[in-house]
């Protein structure tokens, strides 16, 4: 992880879907292709489906870690699969 | 653009959409629509134009509500009746969408003021229930180089299209001139099934939107009919800009605005 550079991150803990990818979805738009965004979110339902919409979106998810504490870090890269 | 937690959740279902997103809610909220008549057509433009976040709505309508319009007529409702139809819908919008502003002129459109209404918008819907009025604001697009959205019904039927500046036909140039008085019948004589405006209304709002959004394709150089009776769309395939039209051709023979005798074609 340490060879990763974050660009930003945000914080979606505090919101439920869909409002959580769409939370998520802003903060990536702010990002220059190629850049990397943190994601905190809660285990469950967001950490199934936000990936995964990143993932549809055309974005690489580097990274998913789980924290221990009923979150998730998740690393995607903006545009990393074009 | 920085959204609220509150627009975040008013948008979501936008913003996770992968041709919307936060730029494209951006757009739509920095977008000035103008509709002019808010009768049966213009009630589903207007409220879900400002369901989507459309910045800055305009409406046009010099009527007041009446009890006859309520059949169809979904932005006005029976408390309404006697007051002035932009000021009914004006509260329906704010009601949905305290995000909007609204900009109301409630007065008939015609060929002195139409060029000061439409200047200050992106794209204009047609909701109006009279040819005179179908082709004053076709021509005053065309000389202003505005894009807009022509629809009519009548009956269990209804047509659109959309023009944009350089990219297809004009109203004219596929109907040339409106009717004479009293050869079609009206809205009033014939009737409109009041579902009608929803269907045709609804995809004038879509128009506006995709066009805002620059998304997916148009309605230029097409007129789309909708039968409901049949239940056939028909999307037909309208001729290139007609290079002798009156108003968009090569050599335009209306150099001027023209109030035509009000001629009625549905009682939108």
């Amino acid at each position: 992880m340490s060879d990763i550079i974050i660009n930003d991150e945000v914080d979606i803990t505090d919101v439920m879907c869909p409002v959580t990818f769409a939370k998520a979805k802003v903060a990536l738009e702010e990002l220059e292709d190629g850049q990397v965004l943190s994601v905190l979110l809660n285990a469950g339902e967001p950490v199934r489906n936000v990936p995964r919409s990143m993932e549809y979106e055309g974005n690489q998810v580097l990274k998913l870690t789980d924290n221990q504490d009923g979150t998730f870090t998740l690393l995607v890269k903006k545009g990393g699969t074009k | 653009m920085a959204f609220s937690n509150e627009q975040l959740e008013r948008y979501a279902r936008h913003i996770v959409l992968k041709d919307v997103g936060a730029k494209g809610q951006e757009k739509l909220l920095n977008a000035k629509v103008l509709i002019i008549g808010v009768g049966g057509l213009g009630s589903p433009v207007a409220m879900y134009l400002a369901a989507a976040g459309i910045g800055t709505i305009g409406i046009a309508d010099a009527d007041v509500v009446d009890l006859s319009n309520l059949q169809r007529q979904i932005a006005h409702n029976t408390e309404k009746i006697g007051t002035a139809k932009v000021e009914s819908a004006k509260e329906t919008i704010n009601r949905m969408n305290p995000d909007v502003t609204v900009h109301t002129y409630q007065t008939l459109v015609t060929k002195d003021n139409i060029l000061d209404f439409i200047q200050d918008y992106d794209f204009i819907i047609d909701g109006t229930d009279n040819f005179s009025s179908k082709f004053l604001i076709n021509d005053a697009c065309v000389m202003a180089k505005k894009p807009f959205c022509h629809a009519g019904i009548l009956g269990f039927q209804g047509q659109l299209m959309t023009y944009v500046p350089g990219e297809g036909p004009c109203y004219r140039c596929i109907f040339h001139n409106p009717p004479k008085k009293d050869e079609v019948p009206t809205c009033k004589q014939v009737g409109v099934i009041g579902a009608m405006c929803g269907v045709i209304g609804s995809l004038q709002a879509m128009e506006a939107i995709k066009y805002i959004l620059g998304v997916g394709e148009l309605l230029t150089g097409y007129l789309l009919t909708y039968d409901a009776l049949t239940m056939e769309f028909r999307k037909v395939k309208l001729p290139k800009r007609v290079a002798n039209c009156a108003i968009c051709g090569d050599h335009p023979t209306i150099t001027e605005l023209i109030d035509y005798e009000q001629s009625e074609c549905a009682g939108v």
